[in-house]
């Protein structure tokens, strides 16, 4: 089974996203795109040397509501605080110790950080321990960090990494 | 029709970002700030692709947005890249 | 009904591109410019491709839902463009309205000429 299938929800996502590219819905391009989704994980191994769970799916279904909303948020935070204009704006690079451990739960950490109210993440540290945020308009560096952990680190930790090695 | 309405000022204000962002690259000051103004540029260019498909009814500017996106974020990345490491392909 | 739900999203798009972009040139160092073009003009290029979903699935009386795709990609790829520059920025120590952090390791010194 893993040898035929060595990695189901990238195939599972390939054949949808080849879906969504031809817009229809027909016969012919289910199969279509369930060949390449079968296909291209054998093509491209190389690049795939871990093996993805998600070990709590509802985790990660509440996980993508609040980054929505958050996304929506953020993107009004900083408008209003575009408008209002640069002398009122307090940023501050603030560090945030990493509790992740896979490269995949770290770099979603990081995305999200990015597109979430007033926080962009600017470099990991080269031993994966600590990652660098910019954010726009902060003067509690602590309380920042205190969300971004609780907010984001904790469901990410439970969905990839609970019970990693 | 309120779209009638609605689109020429959705044009305008892209067009504005538009303008807003060449500003940003021609002024600099520095390469990053350029390379920022040139990956808005992309996006800008895609939403009034957006905004001349649903003016003009048709859904063939579409491939040319997903193309510049596409474009767009591999020239983003090539650049950093080269100001990261002086090189493109390490 | 429905042409007032799109001229709200694509009202709502037009603007949020707008002040992304009006970020970008008003605010005053690399860092602050950042983050108008990453969070603003994505959403607001996202209620756009989404109006244009909803127009195409109306007009054509099917779904249409190939716009998902570029939404998609813009939210994934804009936080992946943010990260580089801003590591970029600081690689190349540019000048900061808040204090820099310490340079790291990771970053190579061997291009620095």
């Amino acid at each position: 089974m893993r040898r035929l299938l060595p990695h189901p929800l990238l195939s599972l996502t390939l054949a949808f996203l080849w879906l969504l590219l031809v817009n229809q819905l027909s016969a012919g391009h289910l199969v279509l795109g369930a060949l390449l989704g079968w296909l291209i994980p054998f093509a491209t191994s190389r690049f795939w040397p871990e093996q993805i769970r998600i070990r709590h799916p509802f985790t990660l279904l509440r996980y993508l509501v609040v980054f929505v909303i958050d996304i929506v948020r953020g993107s009004f935070h900083v408008a209003r605080l575009i408008l209002l204009g640069p002398a009122r704006l307090r940023p501050m690079f603030v560090t945030v110790p990493l509790a992740l451990k896979t490269d995949l739960a770290i770099s979603l950490l990081a995305n999200t950080i990015s597109l979430t109210p007033g926080t962009v993440s600017a470099r990991l540290s080269a031993d994966k321990q600590t990652l660098i945020v910019h954010t726009l308009d902060t003067d509690d560096a602590d309380a920042l960090v205190a969300e971004i952990k609780q907010r984001y680190e904790a469901p990410l930790k439970r969905i990839f990494e609970e019970g990693h090695e | 029709m309120m779209l009638n309405i609605v689109i020429p000022i959705a044009y305008t204000l892209v067009s504005l970002a538009f303008l807003l962002s060449f500003w940003r690259l021609l002024k600099g000051p520095d390469a990053p700030d350029r390379i920022l103004a040139l990956d808005t540029l992309y996006v800008n260019t895609i939403a009034l692709l957006v905004l001349l498909g649903i003016h003009l009814g048709s859904a063939i500017y579409f491939e040319a947005a997903l193309l510049i996106a596409m474009m767009g974020f591999v020239g983003t990345v090539a650049l950093c890249k080269y100001l990261l490491h002086g090189d493109i392909i390490e | 009904m429905l042409d007032i739900l799109l001229s709200i999203l694509i009202l709502t798009g037009a603007i949020f591109t707008f002040i992304g972009s009006l970020g970008l040139a008003r605010l005053r160092d690399f860092y602050t410019r950042l983050h108008g073009p990453t969070k603003a003009t994505t959403l607001g290029v996202g209620c756009l491709l989404i109006a244009s979903a909803v127009f195409f699935s109306v007009r054509d009386e099917g779904v249409s839902l190939h716009e998902v795709l570029v939404t998609l990609f813009l939210f994934i790829t804009a936080p992946v463009s943010a990260h580089l520059l801003a590591k970029a920025a600081l690689h190349l120590k540019l000048k900061s309205l808040a204090p820099t952090p310490l340079p790291d390791s990771d970053t190579p010194s061997n291009s620095s000429d």
